[in-house]
């Protein structure tokens, strides 16, 4: 079986390969193509799964050597594959949302003439993603992380006649080039300290190595996980990024690859596990990004972008649970995966109301659009109903399952942690319940634009709404499927170990806390949005709302100390090497040989004359030295 | 007497270009073909070069030896190591694609002066200097190779002062006078590290009394050849200085941006991507196969400098106006990797700097070559000229893109194997220096991705909206380079298991292992 494992990712490469070489003659049916091999890569991946299934807990783990990549003295880099539980779980919420997706844009992408690139673009994203949790190595690692990174430059960039996206894709790259410095230094670390950097190796040596060791590696993993999941800091490429085409949006600026670092932490438990002080920072790092992206969600009117803050704040609790080591990794993946359907079918549906609104995407020009989107409105409602946590549905019982476990680490970081997971609960109710009421209910606000169209708002067609139903029904059914019998722990738990920890709290008082957090963050919405109606302009806002609008502020402090500071010292170092650098390495070989004074004069035509002498003379040398062989 | 294949390498390329000037002013095609041909028979040569050396056999093999003047003990000596191969290797692969690349680069102006005959000499020096460089990789004797390493400036001198680009923004005169300062800088530059070289040679000659590399270093292995510490610092420096220039190594870079900026793309490639790899080159096999002492005594000055080159480099790479330029400013930034690669005297740092002289080859000649390719289109060098490119010549757009994403060091294209394994080569030994070269590769996305942004993206300006798209003669050029990049990013064992014992040489010649890791330590 594990044969299959190179073909999940070469379904979806072939079909970038096709795509994006094939050219124009495949205009009419390069949808259809890209669609066609995402599914099978899902199907492959469901074959696998229930392979895996016959197995016994202890020996779900495929592994499919293929080449060595890099073999030199000391150092070996392998292209192989490891399928194990955690790896499954991802490669069918990457194969199957991002088929379901697929899908969606054929309706979506109906328009756009270069539809054919679009789906090349989005099979490359499936291949370098599953190359990513995939591999065995942490460098083969880094190639799928990068390579996500491609696609998702490249998808961010699609309309790159707009200077805005173009600049946003640009910004992307950017700072995960910050965070993959991290992934880097990391690799260079685990060569030095075990002299490897795959999975096993390291893993099965982690008691022999350093504290400090441990703590660098832990922490610089934790950097690249920053840049690719959008922590704080490096948490200021995502809201820029919503200028790529929704569906991307929804696959991989929500579901699939921001949760790339949860994905690289789980899967480093072991070291992570070992080094205490490294996950106290992840686990800071986290909560700090969920109150954050919460804050920032709050304040957006850019339907995309609020729920763009939504999703930095959901993969902090991610970042959160994965930071508390064993009690929480479990919790993670599965937040993870039911994130996964409800963020993606949320942001399908804001698609799905742009492409009935002309493309609009300010919150106070929608209003009242339940009545003409029925099946967006209602998909969208259930997805909005599973990420506050409503009892039942999805989220409720992934991020409850979080909130405790953050509790469960014990002491003041215990209550702290658990505070601020309840805080980000309320917050998230409170935001989304914004989105909700500004989109759906309330009086119609949108006019008409500038060329004098009205909006006539409309439903979405089926090859769109399809995708939104199935994603609807995973959020609302995913939790309790996972969490009925504990499926999920015993699933993932040979993989990422699991441990109760101590709760000052019983989880009955958790939930209970949580659902007055979330009556708490309903009701305040519900006032200020549902009995009032919404200006169509802004109010003012307070200092913290208009700081929220502006992302907190960070993009203004990158743009001062980094864009400027850096343009600035760019310039100088310009004029510098022309005037100082050159200027001194010339004048001191003037010194030695008046060599300026010669290349004055050498400019004045001189220069043919000494080439052709220096030529001369060359022959000369020859000639003599021939000549010399010769006697 | 079996044949002398590394002889006839160089021996066809240097007949090829003679016989190239030779071809009548009229026939200006025919003489291009002939070039073309003769550079693809190179490459054949350079292809059975590769394939009768055998990586687990003599550390230089195909070996020619010949008394040439016997008085100074000077011999011509020919053998190749693995680096060497590799090298020949990559020369010959790219001479093909800079000619095809610059198929029009030298078509006369007026037609009707019957005796010039400029396209004749572009091809013909092309070729020249593919063989002095050929010979350069190839040369086992000090002497032989300090000749052809001066000679080749004869012919890039030429090269860069004679032809540049067609049109320029303030005309063709300040064009001249431009591209002549570039030339005479090149030079100047150049004669200066050579003669300062010439004195090390001399002074190698009075102390060891013959030029063989071989002879010399077994000599000093056996303790036969005594060399005094202060000499042997002495001979070092001048060696390492000529090629310090060449590299280029920063403070002595600046001769590069003038060179490429003026010269044509594919002879701004043939600097950048095959003549300055002599220079590199050179480090390995002269500076620590003859002085590993004063190799080591000057590492830590070297890997500052080549530190310096990383980030330098780069820095002024994001603040340049002009495409090729920028080209040339990566490109040193690129070559502190290398140098960093050599001097921090690790098996990963080592293969992966030889590595890194293939790689930035084939990605530098990608990258310039379409630049080359647009800039021919609208006339102009400037980045701020340009805008929308994508919109109307997306294959150009493409190609471009992956070039850059190849100079950024994108996993899973070749130059990134060689650029991690120079960084892990470097943390092992030097922890630090290792994390701020890391730094280059944010600000090669940086520099990479604004160029794309600001040519390729946004609305399309007027004045490129009837660009036309790469036609077929470009397409052949970039595509089979590309596919060498992909191919060398996912399999580069062919190259690696070439180089490796070549590094395991020099690794002994100057008597460095390789750190352990901390857990095999503790055990």
């Amino acid at each position: 079986m594990e044969k299959l494992i190179a073909l999940l990712i070469a379904a979806p490469l072939l079909g970038a390969a096709v795509l994006l070489v094939g050219g124009r003659r495949l205009d009419r049916v390069g949808h259809w193509i890209g669609t066609l091999l995402s599914t099978a890569s899902f199907v492959i991946g469901l074959l696998l799964f229930a392979d895996l299934l016959g197995k016994n807990a202890e020996h779900r783990t495929l592994i499919q050597h293929l080449w060595t990549w890099i073999p030199v003295e000391g150092f070996q880099a392998d292209v192989t594959f490891r399928l194990d539980q955690l790896s499954m779980t991802f490669v069918l919420l990457i194969t199957g949302v991002g088929s379901l997706i697929h899908l969606y844009s054929v309706g979506y992408m109906e328009h756009d003439e270069r539809r054919r690139r679009f789906f090349g673009y989005l099979n490359l994203f499936l291949a370098a993603m599953l190359l990513l949790v995939l591999a065995d190595n942490y460098l083969l690692l880094y190639v799928g992380w990068e390579g996500v990174g491609l696609a998702s430059y490249l998808l961010i960039g699609f309309w790159q006649h707009k200077p805005s996206a173009a600049t946003a894709a640009k910004k992307a790259f950017l700072v995960n080039r910050v965070g993959d410095m991290g992934l880097s230094i990391a690799i260079m670390l685990m060569f030095t300290t075990f002299g490897s950097f795959a999975f096993g190796p390291v893993f099965g040596h982690v008691d022999g190595a350093s504290q400090g060791k441990l703590t660098a590696i832990g922490l610089m993993l934790l950097l690249a996980a920053c840049g690719k999941s959008a922590q704080v800091p490096l948490q200021s490429w995502l809201g820029d990024a919503m200028e790529g085409p929704t569906p991307v949006s929804a696959l991989i600026h929500a579901a699939t690859m921001v949760t790339a670092g949860v994905y690289l932490i789980v899967r480093s438990a072991a070291v992570f596990n070992a080094a205490p002080d490294a996950q106290l920072v992840v686990t800071v790092v986290g909560t700090v990004t969920l109150l954050f992206g919460a804050i920032v969600g709050c304040a957006k009117d850019d339907i995309k972008k609020a729920l763009a803050g939504s999703t930095m704040s959901q993969i902090g609790y991610m970042v959160l649970a994965a930071g508390l080591g064993p009690i929480g990794y479990v919790f993670a993946i599965m937040h993870l995966v039911t994130h996964g359907f409800f963020k993606a079918g949320l942001f399908l549906g804001a698609g799905s109301v742009m492409h009935g609104m002309n493309d609009e995407v300010d919150m106070r020009k929608f209003g009242g659009l339940r009545k003409y989107m029925p099946v967006t409105f209602i998909t969208f409602g259930l997805g909005y109903l599973a990420i506050i946590g409503f009892p039942g549905l999805s989220g409720f019982f992934s991020k409850d399952k979080i909130i405790e476990a953050a509790f469960a680490k014990g002491g003041t970081e215990g209550w702290i942690l658990g505070g601020a997971a309840l805080v980000g609960a309320a917050i998230t109710a409170f935001y989304m319940t914004r989105v909700m009421l500004m989109t759906f209910f309330g009086e119609k606000r949108w006019q008409p634009d500038a060329e004098g169209h009205e909006p006539h708002p409309h439903e979405s067609p089926a090859v769109m709404t399809i995708p939104m139903i199935v994603l609807a029904v995973g959020s609302v059914l995913g939790g309790a499927f996972f969490s009925i019998g504990d499926r999920f722990l015993k699933w993932l738990e040979p993989v990422t170990g699991h441990s109760e920890g101590h709760s000052p709290v019983s989880a009955g008082e958790v939930t209970i806390a949580t659902m007055v957090c979330l009556v708490i963050g309903v009701g305040i919405a519900w006032a200020q949005y549902g009995r009032k109606p919404v200006p169509a302009l802004a109010p003012r806002g307070s200092l913290l709302t208009r700081a929220a609008r502006r992302d907190l502020l960070q993009d203004d402090f990158n743009h001062v100390v980094l864009v400027r500071g850096g343009e600035h010292l760019t310039r100088s170092l310009v004029y510098l090497d022309h005037s100082l650098v050159d200027g001194v390495v010339n004048g001191t070989a003037a010194g030695f040989g008046g060599l300026s004074g010669r290349l004055r004069r050498l400019q004045n035509g001189f220069a043919r004359s000494y080439a052709v002498s220096m030529f001369g003379g060359a022959a000369l040398l020859v000639a003599a030295t021939l000549l010399m062989r010769a006697v | 007497m079996s044949f002398p294949l590394l002889t006839a390498t160089a021996a066809l390329p240097a007949l090829g270009a003679v016989a190239t000037a030779a071809v009548p002013a009229a026939r200006r095609t025919a003489a291009k073909w002939l070039a073309l041909l003769i550079s693809l028979g190179t490459l054949a040569l350079a292809i059975t070069v590769l394939v009768r050396f055998d990586p687990g056999g003599a550390r230089y093999q195909l070996t020619e030896s010949h008394t040439w003047i016997r008085d100074f003990g000077v011999r011509y000596e020919l053998g190749v190591d693995g680096i060497g191969v590799a090298l020949i290797a990559l020369t010959a692969v790219l001479i093909p694609f800079i000619i095809l690349a610059g198929w029009h680069d030298a078509d006369p102006l007026e037609t009707g002066n019957r005796r010039w005959r400029p396209t004749q000499g572009f091809f013909a020096l092309i070729l020249a200097v593919e063989a002095m460089v050929l010979i350069s990789f190839e040369a086992t004797d000090v002497f032989l190779f300090y000749i052809f390493f001066e000679a080749m400036l004869i012919p890039m001198y030429f090269l860069i002062g004679g032809f540049g680009d067609r049109a320029h923004a303030q005309g063709e005169e300040a064009a001249a006078t431009q591209r002549s300062y570039a030339a005479v800088k090149f030079l100047l530059y150049n004669l200066v590290g050579g003669l300062i070289m010439l004195a090390a040679v001399i002074g190698l000659y009075v102390v060891a009394g013959n030029f063989s590399l071989q002879q010399i270093a077994e000599a000093r292995a056996s303790g036969s050849l005594h060399m005094a510490t202060s000499t042997e610092r002495w001979l070092f420096l001048g060696f390492f200085f000529a090629f310090a220039v060449k590299a280029p190594l920063w403070p002595l870079h600046t001769w590069l941006p003038n060179a490429m900026q003026e010269s044509t793309a594919p002879v701004a490639v043939l600097i950048t991507a095959v003549v300055d790899k002599v220079g590199t080159f050179a480090m390995l096999r002269f500076c620590l196969g003859l002085f590993p002492e004063a190799s080591r005594w000057a590492t830590p000055v070297i890997l500052v400098l080549a530190l310096i080159s990383i980030v330098y480099g780069a820095l002024l790479a994001v603040g340049q106006r002009d495409i090729k330029r920028l080209v040339a400013y990566a490109s040193i930034s690129h070559f502190g990797f290398i140098i960093l690669g050599i001097f921090a005297m690790t098996s990963q740092g080592q293969s992966g700097a030889t590595l890194y002289m293939v790689n930035h080859g084939i990605s530098t000649a990608a990258l310039m070559l379409v630049a080359g390719f647009l800039i021919s289109r609208r006339g102009s060098r400037l980045i701020a000229d340009y805008g929308g490119v994508q919109k109307v010549a997306p294959v150009l757009a493409g190609t471009f893109l992956i070039g850059g994403l190849a100079t950024l060091s994108l996993p899973g294209l070749a130059p990134f194997v060689s650029e991690f394994l120079v960084l892990v080569g470097t943390f092992t030994r030097y922890p630090v220096i290792g994390i701020i070269a890391t730094l280059g590769i944010v600000l090669a996305a940086l520099y990479t991705l604004v160029l794309y942004q600001r040519t390729m993206t946004g609305p399309v300006k007027p004045e490129v909206s009837t660009m036309p798209d790469l036609r077929v003669r470009e397409v052949l050029v970039v595509a089979p380079l590309i596919v060498l990049l992909i191919f060398l990013g996912v399999y580069p064992k062919p190259v690696t298991n070439i180089v490796n014992p070549a590094v395991k040489h020099t690794m002994s010649d100057v008597q460095k292992k390789d750190p352990k890791p901390e857990v095999e330590a503790v055990k």
